[in-house]
C-alpha cells in the first residue's frame, strides 16, 4: 500500500455528523411540511448565495478530513513503514503549496524576500540586498520588467477558466434538469426562469466562486498569493488549513452538547418538581463559572492525560487533534446550558397544551409523548440556536487561541494566524498579509454563517422573537 | 416579596458551594500542591526542603478533601478544600499564593475595571438603541436593508480585529492616545478612550440588530396601530411608544450583566493593560494562582446570581402582572 | 466631544503622552516591568526582573567594578576586598596556596564603612524617649493605615555588621525559604544545623509570629566589632566571594523584619517582600506593582563616585566622560507596568521608554549590518539618534539529550554517534540568523565568552561538528552526519534491522506564535537526516515534571551565570549534580567520571594555565559526548535614545542605574517632535458621517412630507 489511512478522533466525529445531516436531509425530503421552511431558505438569495459559499468551505474542511500516512520507501526484506507525518487530501492536492517554503517572510506575489540578508556581492563585497525567493516568482527571467505581465496574464488565463467551469457546472445542472422533467434544455431554462429560485444569485455567486478560485489556483502556481509567514510557509496554504479547524470548532461543540442539552432540558420541562430543581441547580452552577477558566483548566487536564498516554498519541497530529477535540467537548459544556434553559421553557408550555394533556389522560407513555409530540414541536428551536451558534464558535477560537488556551499552536487555525500577526503589526514595515488573509477567509466564513441563520431563521421562526432573546 | 428574595438567597448557597467544588477539583487535578511551590519558587536551585517549607506556609500540606489521619468531624475540616473555602462565605479571601492580600487587591482593580465597563455599557446600550431606532424609522427603505448588512457584517468580524486595528492606527499611526497604560484621576480619559471605543465599535452589530426586532415586533402590536390612526406623527409613534415598550425587554436582558460589569472584561484589560479584574483573572489563571482563581470565581458566581435575581425583580418593577411567589 | 476632552486633558501638542504632564521635563529615566516581581526580599529574590529593583536599593558588602573587564570584583560597603584565611583541620592557618583538600575551614573577613546610613523608614522612627516608635503597635494603631508613607514619622540608623549576620542568619529561616539555603548549607560552618533549630523553634510558637534570629547564634558568622564580621567556610571555596556581591548577602535590619512582622502588617501588603529597606542609591517611595513602581534617589545616601578607568575603548565610547562624579545622576525612576512587548516597543519609539531590547520581530526596523558585517542602527533609528550597545551575554541556550534515555542517551558508541550526527545537522549558524537576527554565537561548549575557560578561535572549536577550512570553521556536510548516522545503525534515518523509521521526541514548555515557527524549523533540521521528529509541548509543571522524571527525549534549556566563574557552567553537566533523583541543576543527567573527576580538580584553582588546561580537558570530553548540542551564546542588542548618556552593559552587576544619565530637555523636545497626533482621519470621518447623514435625512423629509401630504 501507498499509504496508510488515519482516523483522527475529530475525522470520525465530522463523518459522524455528515450521516446524521444526511439522514435528516433524507427524511427531510419525505415530510413535505419539513420540506417547506428549507424550500423557503433556498429560495431567499442571501440564503442560497450563503448556502454556496459554505459548501465550498464544507468541501475544504472535508478534503482536509481525510488523512493517511505515507509509506516510506521499502527495503528489501523488510515490512512496510509509514511515515509519521499524518497528511491529509488537501495536503496532497496542495502538495506545491505545502512544500515550496521559503526563508522567512515574503510579500503577497512577491518576487523577493521581506527582509534582507547580507549576501556576498561577486566584486568580495558583501552587501545588504533582497534575496530571490527559492519559489515565488522563480519562473521570471527579470521580475523588474516580467512581474506585472505575468500577473496580469495569469490573472486573465484564472479568469477564463473560471468562466468556462462555471459554464460547464451551469450547463450541466441544466441538463440534469432537462433529463429529469424530460424536457429540451431551452425548456428547462424556462422553467427555472420563471420558478421561484433565485437563479440570478446562483449564476452570479457561481461565476464569482469559479472566477475567484480559478485565479488564485493560477496564481498560487507561480507565487506565494498571500505572502509567507516567518519561517517562509506558505500563508494560502495556512488559511486553507484553517478552515477545517474552524469548521470542526462551529460544529462539533454543537453535536457534542446538543444530546445533554435535549435531554435535560426536555426533562426539566417535562417532569418538573425535583428533577426539574436538580436540572436547574446543575445549569446555574455551571453558567456562572466564568467560562475561560473552566476552558483553562480542561485543557490543563488534557494535557496531563496526554502526557501519561504517550502510546496512544504516537503523532504529532493525533495530539493537536486530540487537543481540538476536547476544546470541542468543553466548549460544549460551557454552551449546553443556554440552549437547555431555552428548551426547557418551551416544553413547560408545550405540555399545557390541550393534545398533550389529552395524550396524557390516554395514558400514552412519557417517552411516546416527548418523541412524538415534545421533540418535533421543538425541532426548529434547536436548528435556529445550531446554526446561530456556529458563528460565535469559530469567533471564540480566536480569543481562546489568545489566552493561550485555544487550540495546539502547532495547529492551523485563524486564531494562531492572528495571534502572531499581532507580532507582524508591530513590525516596520508592516507584515499585514497574514492578518488580512485570517481576516478574509474568517469573515467569508462567519459572514456566510451569519446570514445562513438569519434566513434559516426567518424560515423556521418569521417572527424572530424567541430566538433573539435566548440569544 | 421579602420572602421570595430570602428564599433566593437561600437557593443561591447550595450553587456557590457546588461552583467551589467545581473549581477546586478542576484545579487541583491538574495542579499539585508540589506544582504550585515549584511555579511560585521559580526555576534556579529549588530544593525539596523548600517546596514542604512553602506548602506548610501556604496550608496545602493537608489532604485535599478527607482527613484519614484525623478524627470525627475533624476529618472534613482539617482539609485543603474547609481551610480555603469556609472563610470566603465572610468574603475573607486570605492571601493569594504570592502574599498579597487579596480583597485588597480587588477593591483597587475594581475601579479600572468599572471605569472601562461601565461606559462601554451605558455608551453601548445608547449608541445601539439609537441605531436600532434608526434602522426601525427607516424599515422598508433600502437605508433599512444596508443597515442590516453592515450589522451582519460587523458581527461577522472577530474581536481581535477591533482590537488590533484599533490599537495600530489611532494610537500607533495617529498618535491620538498612549497605545496602552492606565492613570488615575482625570487623566484616565486618555487612556480609556481607545479601548471603550473599540469595545462599543465591537459591540454595534449583534446590539443594534437584535434591538431592530425587539422594536419591529412592537411597531407590528396594535396598540401602535392605533396610535397611528389617532394621526400621531411617526417620530411620537417611535418615541412615546416602540421605544418605551421595547426598552421593557431590553433593559430586563441588560440587568442580569450589571452586577457582572464588576469583572471587567479579560480581553480588553489584557490588551489595553489595564489593571483591573479582568487583567487579574488571566494573570492569576497563567501564573497558576490558585487563592485568586478561587476568589474571583466565587466572586463571579455570587455577581451572576444576583444578576439573576435583579431580572426577577426588574421584571415585576416593568410589569405588575408578573408575581414573585 | 472627544477632541476637548483630549485637549483639555494635556493642553499641549502631544495626547499619547502617558505619564502625567508636571513629569515633563524632570530628570526621570521611563523604563517598564513585563511581570510584577515576586520577591524584593534580597533573601528570596534570585530572577533577573527582581534583581533590577533590589540591586539599586540593597548593598552587599562587594560589588562588580561597571567598566572593567573581565568581571572584576571591587568593595561596595566594604572597606576593601574580604581577607581570606585558611585552617587545617586542627586550627593551623595555611598558606594561601595551600592544596584544597588540606584545608578544612576557611574564614572570610569583611570590613565595611562606618557612617552609611539607610533610607527613611518607620521602623527606624524613635520617639523623645528614643524607643523605637512603631514597635509593639496597638491593634488599632494601623487603623488608616494602608502605606507606608501614612506613618507620619520616619527616621533611619548607621548600617553596622549585625545587619550583614542577620541577613546571613536569615538565609536559614524556615519563614524565609531563600532559594540558595541548599548550597550555603554545603560550605557555611554550622548551617544546616542551625536551620533544624530555627525550624523547631518556629513549629513551637504560634505561626506568623516573628522568630527573634538574633537569639539564635550561628557559629558560622561571628561579629568582631561594630563594623567587621567574619564567615567561616567548610573546606575552600573561592566562588564565594562573588556570593558577596549578590543581594543574598546585603544587610537587613532586625528592628525592620520585627516592625513587619507585627499583626495586620500583612494583611496591608506591608513586608519586607514588598517594601524593602536599603542603603543604596535609591528607595523604593511607590510600590503598585499593578502600575508602576518608582525608585527615587535616597537622601541618606553615602555617595560614590564615577570609576575614573575602564577598559581600553571606553573613553572613546564616551564613557569616562563622568568619571570622578558624584552618583547617582538621575532623581526618580519609573517603571511602568507593560505585560507585552509590542507596546513598550511602541512606546520607546514614540519617546516614552528611555531604553529598548530588541525582538527579533523590529529587528530589520532597528538594525542594519554594514559592509564589515557588523550591526548599525538602521537609517530610521539613526535620524531619531537612537543608539545601539551590543554585549554578548554571560548565558547560554543549549538543546539537551536526556542521557537516562535508551535511544538518545548512555556512553553506548552507538548513541554517541546519533548525538554527533544530530549535533551537525541541526544548524545553529541558521538558527540564530532566523530567530535571533544573528545576535548569537554559535558555542563549542558550556562556557561563554567573557567567562575565564572560554576558547576563541580555531582552538575552541569543536572537532565533531566544525571542521576548519581556511583555519575558518565551517559546519560539517551534512554526508558527515549521514555517515555518523548510518554508522550508528540507522542508515538513513531507518532502523538498519527493522527499517522502521527513526522518531525522536522533543519536549518543550513553549507555547505561542513564536514557539510555532521554532519548532517547524526544529523538525526541518532533524528531516536532513531523515530523522522524525515529534514535539510534545506541554505547560511549564508538566514539562519540568517530565525533567525530574527523566522522561524527557530531547528539550531545550539555558542557564544564565550567577557569576563569572566556569564552575558555575560546567557545574550543570557534573554527575553528582544530576536533575533526575538528585534534584541537580545538570539537566541532561549527564554522568561521566573523568569529567568528574576533573571538575573537583578545577572547582579549586585559580584561574591560571593550570586551570585553563584542566577546563580544555572537560570541553573536548563533552564535545566528543555530545550530551548538548551546544546552542549558541545569545548576544544583547540594546537601543537608548539620544537623550540617554552612553553606557556599558555589565552582565553580572545589576545595580548599573546609578551610572546613568539623561538630557531632559532633549528629551521633552523630540518627544514633542514625534508625537505630533494625526488630523487628518478625524476631518475625513466627519465628512463621512455627514455623507452617512444626508441621504438619511433626504430620506426622512421625503417621509414627513408624506405624511403631511
Amino acid at each position: 500500500m501507498m499509504f496508510r489511512p488515519v482516523v483522527l478522533w475529530t475525522d470520525a466525529l465530522i463523518f459522524v455528523l455528515l450521516a446524521v445531516i444526511l439522514l435528516f436531509a433524507v427524511y427531510v425530503r419525505r415530510h413535505a411540511h419539513l420540506r417547506a421552511p428549507w424550500r423557503g431558505v433556498l429560495r431567499s438569495p442571501a440564503g442560497l448565495a450563503s448556502a454556496m459559499v459554505l459548501a465550498v468551505f464544507v468541501v475544504i474542511g472535508l478534503l482536509d478530513s481525510l488523512h493517511y500516512r505515507p509509506a516510506l520507501p521499502v527495503q528489501s526484506g523488510q515490512s512496510a513503514h509509514y511515515g509519521v507525518e499524518v497528511l491529509s487530501v488537501l495536503d496532497r492536492l496542495l502538495t506545491d503549496l505545502r512544500t515550496h517554503t521559503e526563508k522567512t517572510y515574503s510579500a503577497p506575489l512577491a518576487t523577493h524576500l521581506y527582509a534582507r540578508e547580507t549576501r556576498l556581492q561577486p566584486d568580495g563585497h558583501s552587501a545588504r540586498v533582497y534575496p530571490r525567493l527559492e519559489y515565488g516568482g522563480a519562473q521570471l527571467a527579470d521580475p523588474q520588467s516580467d512581474w506585472i505581465a505575468d500577473i496580469e496574464r495569469r490573472i486573465a488565463i484564472g479568469s477564463a477558466k473560471g468562466l468556462v467551469l462555471a459554464g460547464v457546472l451551469l450547463l450541466i445542472a441544466l441538463a440534469g434538469r432537462a433529463f429529469k422533467t424530460r424536457t429540451g434544455l431551452a425548456q428547462a431554462a424556462r422553467d427555472i426562469k420563471t420558478g421561484a429560485l433565485p437563479w440570478r444569485t446562483v449564476i452570479v455567486m457561481l461565476t464569482l466562486l469559479a472566477v475567484s478560485g480559478c485565479v488564485l489556483a493560477e496564481l498560487a502556481a507561480g507565487y506565494h498569493v498571500f505572502g509567507t509567514d516567518k519561517v517562509g510557509q506558505d500563508v494560502l496554504y495556512g488559511t486553507l488549513k484553517s478552515i477545517r479547524t474552524g469548521l470542526v470548532i462551529g460544529t462539533l461543540t454543537t453535536l457534542v452538547m446538543l444530546p445533554f442539552a435535549l435531554l435535560l432540558g426536555i426533562t426539566a420541562g417535562y417532569f418538573r418538581g425535583w428533577v426539574d430543581d436538580a436540572i436547574q441547580y446543575i445549569y446555574t452552577t455551571l453558567n456562572s463559572i466564568p467560562g475561560v477558566l473552566l476552558i483553562a483548566a480542561a485543557v490543563l487536564i488534557m494535557q496531563i492525560y496526554i502526557e501519561a498516554h504517550p502510546d496512544v498519541f504516537d503523532t504529532a497530529a493525533a495530539r493537536t487533534d486530540f487537543r481540538l477535540l476536547f476544546l470541542c467537548l468543553i466548549l460544549g459544556v460551557t454552551s449546553w446550558t443556554g440552549l437547555c434553559r431555552l428548551l426547557r421553557g418551551e416544553t413547560l408550555k408545550l405540555r399545557e397544551l390541550d393534545y398533550i394533556q389529552a395524550a396524557t389522560a390516554f395514558g400514552v407513555s412519557d417517552w411516546r409523548i416527548i418523541t412524538r409530540h415534545i421533540l418535533p414541536n421543538l425541532q426548529h428551536l434547536v436548528l435556529i440556536s445550531v446554526v446561530m451558534d456556529f458563528s460565535g464558535l469559530v469567533l471564540a477560537e480566536a480569543v481562546l487561541s489568545y489566552v493561550g488556551v485555544g487550540v495546539d499552536p502547532a495547529m492551523h487555525s485563524w486564531g494562531n494566524m492572528i495571534n502572531s500577526a499581532r507580532l507582524e503589526m508591530a513590525r516596520e514595515p508592516v507584515v499585514w498579509w497574514q492578518l488580512t488573509a485570517a481576516f478574509v477567509f474568517m469573515f467569508a466564513l462567519v459572514l456566510a454563517a451569519n446570514l445562513f441563520a438569519d434566513s434559516v431563521r426567518d424560515a423556521f421562526d418569521p417572527r424572530g422573537k424567541r430566538i433573539d432573546v435566548y440569544e | 416579596m421579602i420572602a421570595y428574595l430570602l428564599r433566593r438567597i437561600a437557593y443561591a448557597l447550595p450553587i456557590l458551594l457546588g461552583v467551589n467544588l467545581i473549581t477546586f477539583a478542576l484545579f487541583f487535578v491538574v495542579n499539585t500542591p508540589d506544582d504550585m511551590a515549584r511555579m511560585h519558587l521559580g526555576m534556579k536551585r529549588v530544593s525539596v526542603d523548600a517546596i514542604s517549607q512553602w506548602k506548610a506556609e501556604h496550608g496545602y500540606d493537608k489532604p485535599l478533601l478527607y482527613n484519614d489521619s484525623a478524627a470525627g468531624f475533624s476529618q472534613l475540616t482539617d482539609t485543603i478544600f474547609y481551610a480555603k473555602s469556609a472563610r470566603m462565605f465572610a468574603l475573607d479571601f486570605g492571601a493569594s499564593d504570592d502574599g498579597r492580600d487579596i480583597w485588597n487587591e480587588i477593591k483597587v482593580r475594581a475601579g479600572p475595571s468599572l471605569a472601562i465597563a461601565v461606559p462601554v455599557f451605558v455608551i453601548g446600550l445608547l449608541v445601539n438603541i439609537t441605531f436600532a431606532l434608526l434602522m426601525v424609522f427607516f424599515r422598508a427603505t433600502y437605508l433599512d436593508v444596508w443597515g442590516v448588512v453592515l450589522c451582519v457584517a460587523l458581527m461577522s468580524i472577530s474581536g481581535l480585529f477591533y482590537i488590533i486595528l484599533g490599537q495600530f492606527l489611532i494610537a500607533k499611526l495617529w498618535h491620538w492616545v498612549p497605545i496602552s497604560g492606565f492613570s488615575s484621576g482625570i487623566d484616565a480619559l486618555r487612556f480609556l478612550l481607545l479601548p471603550v471605543l473599540v469595545s462599543i465599535g465591537a459591540g454595534i452589530g449583534s446590539g443594534a440588530r437584535w434591538y431592530r426586532t425587539i422594536f419591529l415586533e412592537e411597531i407590528g402590536k396594535d396598540y401602535v396601530r392605533t396610535a397611528r390612526a389617532k394621526g400621531l406623527s411617526e417620530r411620537r409613534v417611535l418615541f412615546r411608544h416602540v421605544l418605551q415598550n421595547g426598552m421593557i425587554p431590553i433593559l430586563t436582558g441588560a440587568v442580569v450583566v450589571l452586577p457582572l460589569l464588576f469583572m471587567g472584561s479579560l480581553i480588553t484589560e489584557s490588551f489595553f493593560g489595564i489593571p483591573g479584574l479582568g487583567s487579574y483573572t488571566i494573570d492569576a489563571i497563567q501564573s497558576q494562582d490558585f487563592a485568586i482563581v478561587r476568589a474571583m470565581v466565587f466572586i463571579g458566581s455570587a455577581l451572576y446570581i444576583v444578576g439573576l435575581l435583579l431580572t426577577d425583580i426588574s421584571y415585576t418593577l416593568v410589569d405588575p402582572r408578573v408575581r414573585l411567589q | 466631544m472627544i477632541l476637548p476632552v483630549l485637549l483639555s486633558a494635556c493642553g499641549e501638542s502631544t495626547w499619547n503622552d502617558p505619564y502625567p504632564a508636571t513629569q515633563r521635563d524632570s530628570n526621570t529615566l521611563y523604563s517598564a516591568f513585563s511581570e510584577r516581581p515576586k520577591h524584593l526580599d534580597p533573601a528570596q529574590a534570585y530572577s533577573s526582573n527582581e534583581a533590577e529593583f533590589i540591586a539599586q536599593i540593597y548593598e552587599p558588602p562587594l560589588q562588580y567594578h561597571y567598566l572593567k573587564r573581565p568581571y572584576t570584583l571591587v568593595p561596595l560597603t566594604a572597606k576593601q576586598l574580604p581577607t581570606v584565611t585558611y585552617y587545617s583541620a586542627d586550627g593551623h592557618v595555611l598558606p594561601a596556596d595551600a592544596p584544597a583538600q588540606r584545608i578544612a575551614t576557611s574564614v572570610y573577613e569583611i570590613h565595611i564603612q562606618p557612617g552609611i546610613y539607610y533610607q527613611p523608614h518607620p521602623a527606624f522612627a524613635r520617639n523623645e524617649a528614643g524607643k523605637l516608635r512603631y514597635f509593639n503597635l496597638a491593634p488599632d494603631a494601623l487603623n488608616g493605615i494602608n502605606h507606608l508613607r501614612d506613618f507620619e514619622h520616619t527616621g533611619t540608623r548607621e548600617l553596622v555588621a549585625d545587619d550583614y549576620i542577620y541577613e546571613i542568619k536569615r538565609l536559614a529561616s524556615p519563614q524565609v525559604n531563600s532559594p540558595i539555603f541548599g548550597v550555603m548549607s554545603e560550605y557555611i560552618v554550622g548551617f544546616k544545623s542551625y536551620a533544624a533549630q530555627l525550624k523547631t523553634v518556629a513549629r513551637e510558637q504560634p505561626p506568623g509570629r516573628y522568630l527573634d534570629l538574633n537569639r539564635y547564634p550561628l557559629t558560622g558568622v561571628e561579629q568582631v566589632d561594630r563594623y567587621t564580621y567574619r564567615i567561616h567556610l567548610l573546606g575552600k571555596y573561592p566562588q564565594f566571594q562573588y556570593w558577596l556581591a549578590m543581594p543574598f548577602f546585603a544587610p537587613v535590619p532586625p528592628e525592620v523584619d520585627r516592625f513587619y512582622a507585627q499583626p495586620g502588617m500583612a494583611q496591608r501588603n506591608l513586608s519586607l517582600d514588598w517594601h524593602p529597606v536599603g542603603t543604596g542609591a535609591y528607595w523604593l517611595t511607590h510600590n503598585d506593582p499593578n502600575r508602576s513602581m518608582v525608585l527615587e534617589r535616597n537622601p541618606n545616601y553615602h555617595g560614590e563616585r564615577y570609576p575614573d578607568e575602564g577598559e581600553a575603548g571606553d573613553k572613546q565610547a564616551g564613557l569616562l566622560r563622568d568619571a570622578g562624579k558624584p552618583l547617582p545622576f538621575i532623581n526618580t525612576v519609573v517603571y511602568s507596568l507593560e505585560k507585552e512587548r509590542i507596546p513598550y516597543w511602541n512606546k520607546f519609539l514614540q519617546g516614552y521608554y528611555d531604553a529598548s531590547g530588541i525582538s527579533s520581530d523590529s529587528f530589520d526596523q532597528a538594525i542594519q549590518i554594514d559592509a564589515k558585517g557588523e550591526p548599525q542602527v538602521s537609517d530610521a533609528m539613526r535620524a531619531k539618534g537612537i543608539g545601539l550597545v551590543t554585549a554578548v551575554t554571560t548565558s547560554n541556550q543549549f538543546w539537551g539529550f536526556n542521557m537516562l534515555d535508551s535511544v538518545v542517551g548512555g556512553q553506548s558508541e552507538r548513541a554517541r554517534k546519533l548525538r554527533q550526527a544530530i549535533a551537525i545537522a541541526v544548524d545553529f549558524e541558521e538558527y540564530i540568523s532566523i530567530f535571533a537576527n544573528g545576535r548569537g554565537i554559535p558555542a563549542n561548549g558550556p562556557i561563554p565568552p567573557g567567562i575565564f575557560g572560554y576558547r576563541s578561535g580555531a582552538a575552541g572549536v569543536n572537532p565533531v561538528v566544525y571542521q576548519l577550512v581556511n583555519g575558518q570553521p565551517v559546519r560539517r556536510p551534512i554526508s558527515d552526519a549521514r555517515r555518523l548516522l548510518a554508522e550508528a545503525g540507522y542508515p538513513d534515518g531507518r532502523d538498519a534491522k527493522t527499517g522502521a523509521p527513526l522518531v525522536l521526541y522533543f519536549d518543550t514548555a513553549a507555547s505561542g506564535p513564536d514557539a510555532k515557527s521554532r519548532l517547524d524549523w526544529m523538525s526541518k533540521q532533524f528531516a536532513k537526516l531523515n530523522i522524525q521528529l515529534v514535539v510534545r509541548s506541554s505547560d511549564y509543571n508538566r514539562f519540568q515534571d517530565k525533567m525530574r522524571r527523566g522522561t524527557e527525549q530531547l528539550f531545550e534549556w539555558g542557564w544564565n551565570a550567577d557569576y563569572p566563574d566556569p564552575e558555575n557552567f560546567l557545574f550543570l553537566l557534573y554527575g553528582p549534580n544530576m536533575k533526575v533523583g538528585k534534584n541537580g541543576e545538570n539537566s541532561a543527567n549527564y554522568n561521566n567520571p573523568d569529567y568528574d573527576r576533573l571538575f573537583d580538580q578545577m572547582k579549586y584553582l585559580d584561574n591560571g594555565p593550570q586551570r585553563q588546561a584542566i577546563i580544555d580537558q572537560m570541553v573536548t570530553l563533552l564535545q566528543h559526548d555530545s550530551p548538548w548540542l551546544f546552542g549558541y551564546f545569545p548576544k544583547a542588542f540594546s537601543l537608548r535614545h539620544a537623550w540617554v548618556s552612553p553606557s556599558k552593559p555589565n552582565l553580572m552587576a545589576n545595580n548599573t542605574l546609578k551610572y546613568r544619565r539623561i538630557d531632559p530637555a532633549l528629551r521633552d523636545k523630540l518627544r514633542s517632535d514625534w508625537n505630533r497626533p494625526v488630523l487628518w482621519p478625524l476631518v475625513l470621518l466627519l465628512l463621512a458621517g455627514v455623507a452617512a447623514i444626508a441621504p438619511a435625512l433626504w430620506v426622512w423629509r421625503q417621509r414627513e412630507r408624506g405624511k403631511a401630504r
